[in-house]
């Protein structure tokens, strides 16, 4: 019966959505002269990083709120700190004691930011360390973090050894999961040394893949959709498999038993290959699975503004409903796979062999 | 190109944040939600183990009870036993003392009927004869003069007198 109901609801919502849209669209068609939809540019805009955050437009005029912009010069070393509305979105140059940077937008999205001399924009630009709209939401993600678990470990000491409760009991059993069903067979006894990083990791990117799905303020940054980001959570993942690797994972690399002599310096370099390919599939893994769905739930938004009317947004409504669905299963899934992968890698660093 | 170039200022900025949300995790989240898990755990643990354990003893408990009670109703019949042995055995003992008693009177009583009717037999006879020579004396009309003689003829006849 409410299924029924909201069936027929959802059905009275899309028609009003498409006749409001249909005499929106008439209104339009009297404004002409609209500078043409460039599509690439609006979903790179997205995918990329950006200097400050645009929220919407308004008369024609951006609306959002600077982010701090730090540069290092290295050559003499200094550090410039200002606020990115000193660019005016790239219109103006900016001059910092010795030095005076523009700001560049980017093809693929993002800005760069470069040196200014003689008047002349040159291609060397200062290392830039600015807060950026992905770095802001990286705090925020780490606040949200550090909120939830320590206000769970505070909820763990309110009440020893009694039932979860609330957000605690919410929080426990996936917990437990990623701990018991993930870490534990892949790690066995060594499992409680490394079941701290990876609870953090899978956690980590599980909330910075939902807040990518949020379309507005707090969220919309791709975070995890940007290659820098995978890559230092694959470099952590590189870094303790290879540290917490035993013995027999260096004699299985260098000199893997019984294997014929001449085999063994050509599978020495396959192994230290593979070494570096295990987290490389990791990092590309994440990226390109956050940043594809943005890329299609951009583009089905786009549909639009491609089609230069409304009546198609029931449609791309439908469709990007669809897709964030399969999104958030996603954030979840990737999550999952990047933390039992790393566990995983991290179990394979210390195989049980014959003498251990 | 762009999109899969690290840019170096996420790249130190992930570093940094991540490091710190590991450690400050690991120091104030973790360990004590992990820690309070694995206590949890294991006060369930022997919990269970506990209520097991004391199952068992109930078990032996209800076991040692039924022991106990049935010895005590095997104890008491045999007390009740002994107690209806000894009663008759009591009765039959103060049966037969009586029945001696009895026998023993009977006997005194005989003995001293005997003899009170031996004495009385006896002062019969001396009266008798008493008599019987008085009678004689009577009869004869004078004494005798040989008294001595006299009475050795008293003597003798009751001597020779006798009763039944």
């Amino acid at each position: 019966m409410i299924l029924k109901l909201s069936k027929r609801n959802f059905l009275i919502v899309c028609f009003t959505f498409l006749f409001s849209c249909i005499s929106f669209a008439n209104d339009d068609s009297a404004v002409e002269e609209k500078p043409a939809f460039n599509i690439n540019e609006t979903i790179f805009g997205h995918i990329g990083d950006n200097h400050d955050w645009h929220m919407w437009d308004y008369n024609g005029h951006a609306v959002g709120f600077p982010l701090p912009v730090i540069l290092v010069n290295t050559n003499p070393f200094s550090i410039d700190v200002f606020m990115s509305s000193e660019f005016e979105h790239g219109h103006k140059t900016v001059t910092k004691g010795d030095h005076t940077y523009k700001m560049v937008a980017k093809e693929m999205g993002g800005q760069d930011i470069f040196y200014v001399e003689n008047g002349e924009v040159t291609d060397k630009g200062p290392l830039d360390f600015s807060i950026t709209k992905n770095v802001f939401t990286l705090f925020l993600v780490a606040i949200i973090m550090l909120v939830m678990f320590i206000g769970c470990a505070r909820a763990y000491k309110r009440r020893p050894g009694q039932a979860p409760k609330g957000f605690q009991a919410w929080l426990e059993p996936v917990i437990l999961f990623i701990k018991e069903d993930v870490i534990e067979p892949n790690l066995g006894r060594h499992a409680d040394k490394y079941t701290p990083y990876l609870l953090t990791v899978f956690f980590f990117i599980w909330i910075s893949n939902m807040m990518g799905l949020i379309p507005f303020f707090p969220g919309s940054a791709n975070l995890t959709g940007n290659i820098a980001v995978t890559f230092v959570l694959a470099v952590f993942t590189l870094l303790i498999t290879n540290f917490s690797g035993n013995k027999e994972y260096w004699k299985d690399i260098f000199c893997m038993p019984g294997l014929p002599w001449p085999l063994i310096p050509i599978m020495a370099v396959v192994e230290v290959i593979g070494i570096f390919t295990k987290p490389f599939a990791l990092m590309i893994r994440l990226f390109a699975n956050i940043t594809a769905g943005h890329i299609i739930v951009l583009s089905l938004t786009s549909l639009i503004f491609i089609f230069g009317t409304l009546a198609i947004a029931p449609v791309s409504v439908f469709f990007v409903m669809f897709m964030d669905v399969l999104e958030l299963f996603v954030a979840a899934l990737q999550a999952y796979i990047f933390t039992m992968l790393s566990a995983l890698f991290i179990g394979l660093a210390m195989p049980e062999g014959h003498e251990a | 190109m762009d999109l899969v170039t690290p840019g170096i200022g996420l790249v130190f900025w992930t570093t940094v944040t991540f490091l710190l949300v590991v450690f400050l995790l690991i120091k104030f989240a973790w360990k004590p939600v992990l820690g309070m898990i694995n206590e949890r755990n294991k006060s369930i643990e022997d919990a269970l183990q506990l209520a097991e354990k004391t199952k068992a003893e109930m078990a032996q408990l209800q076991a040692d009870n039924e022991r106990i009670i049935a010895e005590a109703r095997k104890e008491r019949d045999n007390l009740l036993k002994e107690a209806r042995e000894m009663k008759d055995q009591m009765i039959a003992q103060a049966k037969a003392e009586a029945s001696a008693e009895a026998n023993k009177i009977m006997a005194a009583a005989k003995v001293s009927i005997e003899n009170e009717k031996n004495q009385a037999m006896q002062d019969l006879k001396s009266q008798v004869a008493t008599l019987s020579f008085e009678i004689a004396e009577k009869v004869i009309g004078k004494e005798l003069e040989n008294k001595k003689v006299s009475d050795e003829i008293i003597a003798e006849s009751i001597k020779n007198l006798k009763f039944n």
